[in-house]
């Protein structure tokens, strides 16, 4: 419709009805139809923007701006803030201070501020407390009764810490979340070298989110590929165990893989009756030390324990939580309960006895509670994400091509390698970036299964955000995972377009 | 690679058989931890694996413990014969977080489905202005790490939203706080806005097949928008919508990081439960929640096929 007006309003300007140009005419429809269609997505536009855009916002501002001290200490901070943190501390700032103190005491807001300054200075939060109460009583020169109160008063590095709380707009936090320090005078100085933590999780959180991104395109290629190939009726049915994953609830998925990794789990239990421990075993032997190994005996350990003395293995098991007890160590209780001693002695020999008649020994892998586990439970979990943009993406290639390359002279691998996987690079490019994408901020399953060396930047997130209740580091390593994950959307965006994202 | 030709060599012989055993491998990695759930969750003892008596299929080695356990965890009185019920009902940790994820689950689902419809209508039009920045922005929540989103929205939803305490004048003694934080309220709009990305997605993927010229064929004969759209489009696009509708409700079901930050003890949900069941206390009443779930996600899962069958036909349908 748009076209033919425009070409017949090359000459005379035509005009409607009511007697405007016919050009103005349509300028005013679309300009309707455009506020109709804009009218359509506004209203989830104000929802998302009101609760998702403008909380981020809010909270990445936070990692620039903390006003717990500026807010609660009116009388010290702008005396701080005029101090340059290198001339004497002054008897004014002193008697500033313990204005404040009385002031925070009686309004019991003197934690928080303790808290605050305790993130600059380890060791202020008993200083403020313990100052704080003295504080009614201190008199002049108050700067001499601080120091009477607690010494570190007379540090002007406790001073130079109290003066970065004192700022409320600081770049401290996203400088720390990138393992720098900022001190009170303004200077950066990189932060000393055993408490450089959150540099090497950003790399770690990489490294992760890498290894699961090639695990799951390992895995999934061939998968998407005999998918597409195969006839739908049967490609349909082999579907069904790629979304039934896909449609199950992750905390189900991460304790499946709990039950199936752990020291008495189904795994190792298979491993230990076809004997695949011991080859393993012998295998990694050749190339590591016996002690280095990430072996752990677990019954071994117990029986070794309950054939020395009873008693105290009885003791041992009786004392761990519930849920934790290896069988082994169970069923030597329960022999304990039933026989006595002699009776759990008798199971624990039975035990080690048959460990021995197998030819086994019960060598067990920890599998869970480590990197291993966090990346075996989320490639299983993020799998379906690669394989189906990669499915749709082999769908369209024509099975004819393959057969015309191999009838002109390629081999198999030719034809694969220059005719088929170029055109599957597109499902590649969408599987790999959304997989790497929702992987970076994986938090459940490290937090499940990650022990110590798997856990990732969001669980750190998560930690100062309800532990440690450092609200503003929390928001700028946010922040800088937020531009790392944004980068990759742009990227994803250009490479695949959002508006070709499908689901199932 | 769809069947093999008779003139096939030794070699491609070989490659053929061992490709399906790779991808049957990969398949039984897909599946199995899902298939594990089932068994283990009725085993009589308090253990996560297969004992020995399982494994020999020995009388007493399975039962249903662990299903009775989900009802009488949390209970005041377990062994009462009276009001036994109502105890369940009222007490029982498993059977609270069952209503609360039905709870906000519904009701995320109503917000999202119908929002996220509407605005995937408006960004089908090709009228549409800056489409593709408000379809990013649109699609965002389901990009942006959770734990973003869930410290994001806790920190503002702390906020204090009475504009009577705003400005305080001298000593006023200060009016009822209003906050989202630590609300059902809150939990319901961040579901929400969680689960629209997966409705706009669905919706517009079958949008994109639409006849829009029924649109014009409805309106010329008379009808107005309103009714064009719920007596011509709707009825179209529903299997897309219902999809729509219940990838947001598996998004809020599933949703656990958020729960995690903004509800207290009360409004724990299910995968909530589950996660500080894990950390906690490891017991198989998990396996046996986890094996109730996982039926649940078969039957959506079936549901989701036989809509988008439907919907396929309905493409059929219409004139190209």
């Amino acid at each position: 419709m748009a076209e033919t007006t425009t070409e017949t309003t090359k000459n005379a300007p035509l005009l409607a009805a009511d007697g405007t140009p016919l050009r103005r005419k349509l300028e005013q429809a679309l300009f309707v139809s455009r506020m109709r269609a804009l009218g359509l997505v506004a209203p989830l536009l104000a929802f998302i923007l009101a609760v998702f855009i403008i909380p981020i916002v809010y909270f990445m501002i936070q990692g620039m701006h903390n006003p717990v001290y500026a807010d609660r200490m009116p009388n010290s901070t702008p005396i701080l803030q005029a101090w340059d943190g290198q001339s004497p501390v002054t008897e004014e700032m002193a008697e500033a201070m313990v204005k404040d103190l009385i002031l925070t005491r009686d309004n019991r807001e003197i934690g928080r501020v303790a808290t605050r300054v305790n993130q600059e200075f380890s060791g202020a939060r008993s200083m403020f407390t313990s100052s704080a109460r003295k504080a009614e009583r201190m008199e002049p020169p108050f700067l001499e009764a601080l120091v009477d109160a607690d010494k570190d008063w007379g540090k002007q590095e406790v001073w130079r810490a109290i003066k970065v709380a004192a700022t409320s707009w600081t770049p401290a936090y996203y400088l720390a979340a990138l393992d720098f320090q900022y001190a009170g005078d303004g200077s950066i100085t990189r932060q000393d070298a055993e408490r450089r933590i959150h540099v090497a999780l950003f790399v770690r959180t990489m490294e992760i989110s890498l290894i699961v991104t090639i695990s799951c395109f390992v895995l999934g290629y061939p998968v998407a590929w005999l998918l597409a190939e195969l006839p739908v009726r049967k490609a349909n049915l082999l579907m069904i165990l790629v979304l039934l994953p896909f449609w199950t609830s992750i905390l189900v998925r991460t304790t499946a893989w709990i039950a199936m990794l752990q020291g008495q789990g189904v795994m190792n239990d298979l491993m230990v009756f076809t004997g695949l421990n011991q080859v393993i075993l012998q295998i990694s032997m050749l190339f590591n030390d016996y002690k280095d190994l990430t072996v752990s005996s677990l019954c071994g350990i117990d029986v070794n324990a309950a054939l020395g003395s009873i008693p105290a293995a009885v003791e041992k098991f009786g004392a761990s939580p519930p849920g934790t007890l290896t069988r082994c160590g169970a069923e030597i209780l329960a022999a304990f309960e039933q026989g006595g001693e002699s009776g759990a002695r008798s199971h624990a020999e039975a035990l080690a006895a048959s460990a021995q008649r197998w030819g086994y020994g019960d060598e067990r892998f920890s599998m869970i509670y480590n990197k291993l586990g966090t990346i075996i439970a989320m490639t299983h979990i993020l799998l379906p994400f690669m394989i189906l943009p990669l499915y749709s993406v082999m769908k369209t290639v024509p099975p004819s091509y393959l057969r015309a390359a191999k009838s002109m002279g390629a081999t198999n691998w030719t034809a694969f390698w220059r005719v088929y996987f170029p055109q599957t690079i597109p499902g590649i490019g969408a599987g790999a970036l959304l997989v790497f994408i929702l992987a970076i901020g994986y938090y459940i399953t490290p937090a499940l299964v990650g022990g110590q060396d798997g856990q990732m930047i969001s669980n750190f997130i998560d930690f100062h955000m309800r532990r440690s209740l450092n609200w503003s580091l929390a928001a700028a390593l946010g922040g800088v995972l937020l531009i790392i994950v944004l980068f990759f959307y742009w990227l994803y965006d250009r490479i695949v377009g959002i508006d070709n994202m499908k689901l199932g | 690679m769809s069947g093999l030709p008779p003139y096939a060599s030794t070699g491609e012989r070989v490659w053929y058989y061992s490709f399906r055993v790779i991808c049957g491998l990969i398949f039984i990695f897909l599946i199995t931890p899902i298939l594990v759930v089932l068994p283990l969750s009725f085993n009589a003892q308090p253990y996560f694996s297969f004992t020995n008596e399982m494994l020999t299929f020995q009388e007493g080695a399975f039962s249903t413990r662990w299903y009775w356990d989900i009802l009488e965890n949390g209970m005041a009185n377990p062994s009462a014969t009276e009001g036994w019920w109502a105890d369940v009902w009222q007490n029982a940790q498993w059977v609270r977080a069952v209503k609360n994820s039905f709870f906000i689950g519904i009701f995320a689902t109503l917000i999202a489905t119908a929002l996220g419809t509407l605005a995937a209508i408006g960004l089908s039009r090709s009228e549409m202005p800056f489409s593709k920045v408000i379809m990013s922005i649109l699609i965002s929540p389901m990009i942006i790490p959770l734990v973003i989103t869930g410290a994001s929205m806790f920190s503002f939803f702390s906020l204090d939203f009475n504009p009577a305490n705003w400005v305080v004048e001298g000593d006023q003694p200060p009016e009822d706080r209003w906050q989202l934080a630590f609300t059902y309220g809150g939990l319901i709009l961040a579901h929400a806005a969680l689960g629209t990305p997966f409705v706009i997605i669905t919706v517009t993927a079958t949008l994109a097949s639409f006849d829009q010229s029924l649109v014009r064929a409805a309106q010329s004969m008379g009808a107005d928008p309103v009714r064009t759209f719920f007596k011509v489009q709707m009825p179209l696009i529903l299997p897309g919508v219902i999809s729509g509708a219940l990838f947001a409700f598996i998004t809020s079901f599933d949703e656990v990081v958020v729960v995690l930050q903004m509800a207290t003890a009360e409004q724990r949900t299910i995968p909530r439960q589950m996660f500080s069941g894990i950390r906690e206390q490891i017991s198989p009443t998990i396996l046996a929640v986890a094996t109730i779930l996982v039926i649940i996600s078969i039957a959506l899962l079936a549901t989701v096929e036989m809509l988008r069958r439907r919907s396929e036909k309905l493409r059929g349908m219409s004139p190209q």
